[in-house]
């Protein structure tokens, strides 16, 4: 069952993440992204990480994304983007590393997890997923986690500093 | 019959690879950004595949962080580019050349 | 006095130091002064001559040694102060001499722009002279030759504007160079074979070295000699060196430095004498260059030139007597010379001081009128030169001949007598036609001045008179005076030696043909030059190709300049303008170039483009997990 429902997911997560490269027109890109996090989603419900798929979908999905377009439709930079590649050798060059890293890491998956074996047991999580993942939460993690609320302070402070100050047009007021 | 944890990760590195490519093959810095995204979204799906074969949540509390900075870095990434955008009017990132030889 | 002699050297000295640092100041009283100092010197010269005599014979040898100079393991080199008969008559005719020549040159040297810096070196000069012949090791001796050779060249190109005069003086310089530097390997040679340089250590032992080791060394110190004294190979620079003052040519390429390698000779005879082959090759070279030179000089068109030739041309007599073993006559003979040819040179001097520079004999003629004190004087110097009886060079060139056919040289002895016969024909010629005849110029001459005159007569004297000196090989008073240091167990002339043989004539006929020979030069002269009988200058023209010839030495300098001259200028300006420009500038540069153009290349990896970078960072990670992964 499991099976069926990932070797029908992975086409379309490939699918659309290699879509998302060739598109020219970047709202497109976004939307295939989304799609493309939409089946990260399913991926992560597989592998009984069902808080961090709701996650993805809010936060991932949701949130980041729809911020992505934001700017894309703020900006107007959904004008078509030139084809032609100026750097010499840039695309045979980025497609060859890319190649040799799939390589590489599929060996690296070999030699270690090994690439059929390891069906596990189920989760030991009793009580559910987000129990589990709350329990770890707040008691081993609760430090980094209280540090990430300011990290997302700060970065809400700054993105509106650095927004604010070189905008042009937008006279100079003081701080609210 | 659940599926093996190698083909989570094989997935996981097709995905980071075609970020890699998206980043260095587009011009469009949003565009960039997003294969960026893509790449640490397929970093999270291996943590959340390694938490599993290991049996702990620990995996996907760190898949949870790495969500949570993420978003913090898009904020600042974007405001960046906005600011730039409206300094130079393009968004294409081989005209940020100045610092060049 | 004998003990107070280092001040012979020590005043000039002193002089020279003064008047190279305050010769502004003191410009008017420096040619006074330099003369002042060196007259000191000869008084003091004098006076520790007198002290000499006055001792017994035995005791004539005195070494002072004045203060320690090199003592480095087993090379010890004091300064000190050798004084015996042979240093005592060489100091003493250098400063009398060098004394009436600085008089002289205060008036031929007045208004000269440099005139100060001149007296400076010619201070300098009879410093390094006296300390030349009174070292006591030959490292003191050797300062003493680098010395006179420096002062001889800062006074032939004395007037350095004129370029034949800079160049003359570089020539005398490196031509000098070569047999000074042999000369330094004859003293390490010494030093290896004896332990010492100190002369005390080395004539003693000399009688015992073994015939090679000994024609080595000798070989070598009289290649110094050759240098020196001009002798054929080494000659070249001689005439040219009449570039510089006139006063410069009388003492030191007359009287003085040329005779230092004669002294050099007789001071190191015992080495010599150990090597009978090195003696013949001595008296060989001095025969052969006498001739050469005698008829070089024939050819000569400036005055101040034929002398120079003749100078050359009687040092090669000095050291015909002393590879004959005959040392005291050829001292003898350097003495007489010193006063008769540095009264010809001055006398020389005297004409260009009347000419204004003129001493082209072709473009003079009948100076007499005008100049005659001059000329009574240059014909006096002429006379003892010529060999004719009762002048001093009469005495000492027939010892010399009489020596050469005593000691079995009779092949020497005849050289010697055309050699005569030459002499007297080219200072015939040069008396002739630069102070007789119809003069050939429009010049107003006139006689030179006191200061001039009065050296010059003074010298004549001992033109005049020098003979009695030695009036006999035996019995005359230089002879006796110098010759215990030449009695030993070596006795001139007993080495058998392969053209020795009984000799030729017996001693009165040998006086007769040398004074006939000096007359048939004097008589040939005067029919060809006299302006009577023959017309020399059709004569000149019609055998222009010996008078070319002859003129230019037998073409010796050409043939060095093609041989050495050319070659060395052709590697210099091979090695200056290609190697160094292409090879070792290119180098340099290269190496410059070549970081830049790397520089140039790296650089480009600052392309600014972040994708770029980006390539760089996958790039990266890839070849990471290609490492990580072979690990594992």
């Amino acid at each position: 069952m499991d099976l069926i429902v990932f070797w029908v997911t992975a086409p379309i997560s490939v699918g659309a993440a290699a879509l998302m490269l060739l598109q020219r027109n970047a709202v497109h890109a976004a939307l295939l992204l989304v799609l493309n996090q939409f089946t990260l989603a399913v991926f992560f419900v597989l592998l009984d990480a069902h808080f961090l798929a709701a996650v993805q979908v809010i936060v991932y999905a949701g949130a980041i994304m729809v911020l992505f377009l934001f700017v894309i439709m703020l900006l107007g930079v959904d004008r078509e983007e030139v084809l032609r590649e100026r750097i010499r050798g840039q695309r045979p060059l980025a497609v060859f590393l890319g190649v040799l890293m799939v390589a590489e890491l599929v060996l690296a998956v070999r030699l270690g997890v090994g690439l059929l074996g390891s069906a596990v047991p189920p989760m030991a999580q009793p009580q559910g997923n987000v129990r589990a993942v709350a329990e770890a939460l707040f008691t081993r993690y609760v430090f980094p986690f209280e540090v990430t609320s300011v990290l997302l302070i700060v970065a809400a402070i700054g993105a509106m500093v650095l927004a604010r100050r070189k905008a042009r047009g937008i006279p100079e007021e003081a701080a609210p | 019959m659940r599926t093996p944890i190698g083909y989570f990760l094989v997935l996981s590195g097709l995905l980071f690879s075609i970020g890699s490519v998206g980043v260095l093959v587009r011009r469009n810095a949003l565009v960039i950004f997003m294969s960026i995204e893509l790449q640490l979204n397929a970093v999270n799906l291996a943590l959340i595949a390694f938490s599993r074969r290991l049996g702990e949540v620990d995996g996907q509390i760190l898949a949870f962080f790495s969500m949570v900075v993420a978003a913090a870095e898009v904020v600042v990434g974007l405001a960046i580019i906005v600011a730039i955008f409206q300094r130079r009017r393009t968004a294409n990132v081989d005209d940020a050349s100045v610092l060049r030889w | 006095m004998i003990e107070k002699l280092w001040l012979a050297p020590a005043l000039p000295l002193a002089g020279a130091v003064l008047l190279l640092l305050f010769g502004r100041p003191l410009r008017r009283v420096a040619g006074g002064l330099a003369a002042a100092l060196v007259g000191g010197s000869f008084v003091v010269a004098l006076l520790a001559l007198r002290d000499v005599l006055a001792s017994p014979e035995e005791a004539r040898l005195v070494v002072v040694e004045l203060f320690d100079w090199i003592s480095a393991g087993s090379l010890i080199a004091p300064v000190e102060m050798r004084v015996d008969a042979l240093s005592m008559v060489m100091v003493t005719m250098v400063t009398g001499v060098a004394f009436l020549i600085h008089m002289y040159s205060m008036d031929y040297m007045h208004g000269d722009p440099r005139y100060p810096r001149f007296f400076a070196y010619m201070n300098l000069f009879v410093a390094s002279m006296l300390i030349l012949v009174l070292a006591n090791n030959f490292v003191l001796l050797f300062v003493g030759w680098e010395g006179v050779g420096l002062c001889s060249y800062l006074l032939i190109s004395f007037w350095f504007e004129r370029k034949p005069a800079a160049d003359a003086g570089k020539k005398a310089f490196i031509v000098t160079r070569i047999g000074d530097t042999l000369m330094l390997i004859g003293v390490f040679l010494i030093f290896a074979t004896f332990g010492s340089v100190r002369f005390d250590d080395v004539f003693p032992a000399a009688s015992g070295l073994a015939e090679g080791t000994a024609t080595a060394i000798a070989l070598l110190l009289f290649a110094g000699a050759v240098g020196k004294s001009a002798q054929v190979p080494l000659h070249t620079w001689l005439p040219d060196a009449m570039e510089g003052p006139t006063p410069v040519s009388a003492l030191i390429h007359a009287a003085t430095m040329v005779t230092a390698g004669v002294y050099l000779v007789v001071r190191t005879h015992t080495i010599f004498e150990a090597s009978p082959d090195a003696l013949f090759v001595v008296a060989v070279v001095g025969a052969v260059t006498a001739v050469y030179a005698a008829t070089s000089a024939l050819g000569q068109d400036d005055l101040k030139r034929v002398l120079a030739y003749s100078t050359i041309s009687q040092l090669g007599l000095m050291f015909l007597a002393a590879g004959v073993g005959a040392y005291a006559i050829a001292i003898f003979h350097l003495i007489t010379h010193a006063f008769f040819k540095a009264l010809m040179f001055l006398g020389a001097g005297s004409v260009m001081h009347a000419t204004d520079g003129e001493i082209d004999m072709t473009r003079l003629g009948g100076l007499r009128r005008s100049m005659p004190v001059t000329t009574t004087l240059f014909i006096l110097g002429g006379l003892a030169l010529a060999g004719i009886p009762l002048f001093a060079g009469f005495f000492s060139k027939d010892q010399i001949l009489a020596a050469a056919n005593e000691a079995g040289y009779g092949g020497l002895s005849i050289v010697a007598l055309v050699v005569s016969g030459l002499t007297a024909l080219y200072v015939t010629r040069a008396t002739l036609l630069t102070f007789f005849g119809r003069p050939r110029h429009q010049l107003h001459p006139h006689e030179s001045p006191v200061l001039m005159t009065v050296p010059m007569a003074l010298l004549g004297v001992g033109a005049a008179f020098g003979g009695l000196l030695g009036l006999s090989a035996t019995t005359g008073r230089l002879h006796t005076f110098l010759s215990p240091m030449f009695a030993g167990p070596h006795t001139p002339g007993m080495e058998v030696s392969a053209l020795r043989a009984a000799p030729l004539f017996s001693e009165g006929a040998l006086v007769a043909t040398a004074v006939a020979a000096a007359l048939v030069g004097i008589v040939l002269g005067w029919v060809v030059y006299g302006d009577r009988l023959v017309d020399w200058t059709a004569l000149r023209v019609r055998m222009g190709w010996l008078h070319t010839t002859l003129a230019r030495g037998w073409y010796l300098d050409d043939v060095y300049g093609a041989l050495l001259v050319m070659p060395g200028k052709a590697a210099s300006a091979f090695l200056a303008y290609v190697f160094d420009q292409r090879v070792i500038d290119g180098a340099v540069n290269g190496v410059g170039l070549a970081v830049s153009r790397l520089a140039g290349a790296g650089r480009r990896v600052q392309s600014g483009l972040v994708r770029t970078y980006a390539l760089g960072f996958l790039l990266g990670a890839v070849a990471l997990l290609v490492f990580v992964l072979v690990r594992t």
